[in-house]
């Protein structure tokens, strides 16, 4: 077929082509390129900041293991939410299914001496909420924002009164009773005072960030990014965009379940209240708060609702929601069409390696 | 010459509105085929039906003899059917790099490589580089896309259905919007792509569709009209009768 215009080819000089002028400009470009690429990955001084202040926090608040140890374990269940709503724009006011599926399991595990092992039943846990999410996930692929916050609320719900329903198990409202957890790994024994608690809850937390870590910063968090941003586009350069959601959705189910056995095994008990409404929205506030889609926004966020939670209820007892309720308004408000604007300098901090650690390109 | 891409009695309804009705359209390999109408006639219609956004209410896609009419976009992607946005479709807070490059990993078989970092394979770094560079966008690559002008987010546009690398490349006006001192730059990217991409241009500037297109197809009311050489079609009385006569005397 002839084409007179197919000989016009202004693309002469590309890459391609490799004459060898364009190709040494292409080499320099081809650094940057990938410099470029791999710039999401890099550790900026905020973060290892952020994590020698939480190494810190072991040795410098000894008193106050427990709550922190509380702290750590919201912290991990808001980062699996920012696996789901952060990356892959799935809102969901159900994450408490999955915490709770895991801090039953935990529960049980213990209580009927199955694994006593404490990471061991953590792992199972984990797989076990893993599942009920790569179950539940097909229910969130269709549909809009809406659509999904009441599929996911639905699923809590209904776990929640399966939960209550078979009380010879789970021992229904009163909680689960009876349950010892052994020491980590055969060694450490859960103390009084949460020294253990934290120092595991913390080493758990740790692993699981680092995973996440690179999860997100992935080609595959990188088309979890796209589907976010554009799902019909994602589709049309070839991404399996539903699987793909099923996949992150199933990750984070599993984030949680562990998060929510980490509370039964540091607390040795669990109730109907894991798998409640209540805790599905917290944690959507803790994240709001802290803010979306840069994975330290749950664990900031964490900190900041359980140190006002605390400081609130000193000051006024019966009235602390009221304040977290305005705070939330005023973060929407102030945020305008971003949810997590106000988070914008923090973020920014974190993204500082850009310019900091690669030569800007011109 | 063979056929690339072919339709058979393609029909699509929305409830009592017929988009598309009984369209037989053949596409050879390495032609630059200009699907061209008025308003309302159905193309970007068309387009969503060879690329799976739309499912025909009865008919078959053939892409080289094999039925794709069943399958999911990302599949028809994959066997090399891509395609670009009337209007944009681009990942706002991306930038150029990372749009490519995530198109091409998508096409190496990488995407959904989640233990390893974004950047650290070559083979992805390299097309990325080249497809920057064929498109002018190596100048913007690392801008995010939302604050591109918009004639360089025009260009990402074919460049991201370009990294696809696809036998048959469907473009949805792509000049559309751009003005009239930008526009050159996109005829010049379309008019260089490789001979061996089969192009099916959906255009309503007839200057575009003269300068570039080997063969025309009309398309009125959901119907294939006329189809022909540019010279046959722009003589065709009834084509000039329902739409050239406008654009072309006007």
């Amino acid at each position: 077929m002839t084409h007179p215009l197919a000989n016009q080819d202004i693309t002469q000089g590309t890459a391609q082509s490799g004459a060898p002028s364009a190709s040494q400009a292409s080499s320099s470009v081809s650094s940057q390129v990938s410099a470029r690429l791999a710039a999401r990955a890099r550790w900026s001084v905020f973060e290892i900041v952020f994590w020698l202040v939480v190494i810190a926090s072991i040795f410098l608040l000894p008193n106050r293991h427990l709550i922190l140890a509380e702290i750590a374990i919201l912290g991990l269940f808001a980062l699996s939410l920012d696996l789901i709503l952060g990356y892959a724009g799935i809102i969901s006011l159900g994450q408490a299914a999955f915490f709770g599926v895991g801090a039953y399991a935990a529960g049980l595990l213990a209580k009927y001496e199955i694994v006593t092992e404490p990471v061991l039943a953590l792992l199972l846990a984990g797989v076990l909420a893993t599942a009920v999410g790569f179950v539940t996930s097909f229910l969130v692929l269709r549909g809009s924002d809406l659509t999904r916050l009441m599929v996911t609320l639905g699923v809590a719900l209904v776990l929640r009164e399966i939960a209550n329903k078979f009380s010879d198990i789970t021992g229904g409202a009163d909680g689960l009773q009876g349950v010892t957890i052994k020491p980590v790994l055969g060694l450490f024994r859960f103390d009084l005072y949460g020294h253990t608690a934290y120092c595991y809850t913390l080493a758990v937390l740790f692993l699981l960030f680092l995973l996440a870590r690179r999860i997100v910063n992935s080609p595959f968090g990188l088309s979890l990014l796209s589907i976010k941003g554009n799902p019909l586009r994602a589709s049309a350069i070839g991404i399996a965009v539903n699987w793909r959601l099923v996949a992150i959705y199933t990750v984070s189910a599993g984030y949680a379940g562990i998060a929510g056995a980490l509370l039964t095994q540091t607390t040795a008990f669990a109730s109907l209240d894991v798998l409640s409404f209540d805790r599905s929205a917290d944690v959507l506030l803790v994240l709001i708060i802290g803010g979306t889609g840069y994975l330290y926004g749950g664990l900031i966020g964490a900190v900041l609702f359980k140190f006002m939670q605390d400081w609130l209820a000193n000051i006024t007892p019966q009235y602390w929601q009221f304040w977290i309720g305005l705070l939330l308004v005023i973060i929407v408000l102030v945020g305008r069409d971003r949810l997590t604007g106000w988070t914008m300098p923090v973020r920014r901090m974190i993204e500082k390696r850009w310019s900091a650690a690669t030569p800007k390109g011109s | 010459m063979p056929t690339v891409l072919e339709t058979i009695d393609l029909d699509k309804h929305f409830g009592g509105i017929i988009a598309a009705n009984k369209v037989s359209l053949r596409v050879e390999k390495g032609a630059r085929h200009a699907l061209i109408g008025p308003n309302g006639a159905g193309k970007t219609t068309v387009i969503n039906l060879l690329t799976g956004v739309l499912r025909p209410t009865s008919g078959r896609i053939l892409l080289d003899g094999q039925n794709i009419t069943q399958l999911e976009p990302h599949q028809r992607v994959r066997l090399g059917i891509a395609r670009t946005f009337q209007i944009n479709q681009l990942f706002a807070d991306l930038t150029p790099i990372e749009t490519l490059g995530l198109a091409v990993s998508e096409r190496l078989g990488s995407g959904s490589d989640w233990w390893r970092l974004v950047g650290t394979k070559s083979g992805v770094t390299d097309e990325t580089v080249s497809l920057l560079e064929r498109f002018g966008l190596a100048d913007v690559m690392d801008e995010r896309t939302a604050v591109l002008p918009y004639g360089k987010q025009r260009l990402l546009e074919i460049a991201l259905a370009f990294a696809c690398k696809p036998r048959v490349l469907l473009l949805d006006e792509p000049a559309a919007g751009v003005p009239e001192a930008e526009r050159h730059e996109i005829l010049a990217t379309i008019e260089a792509l490789p001979a061996d991409v089969t192009v099916l241009l959906i255009e309503h500037d007839m200057d575009i569709v003269f300068t570039f297109a080997d063969r025309i197809s009309v398309l009125v009311n959901g119907e294939l009209f006329v189809e022909g050489a540019p010279d046959d079609v722009a003589r065709d009385p009834r084509v000039k009768a329902v739409y050239l006569g406008e654009a072309l005397d006007g």
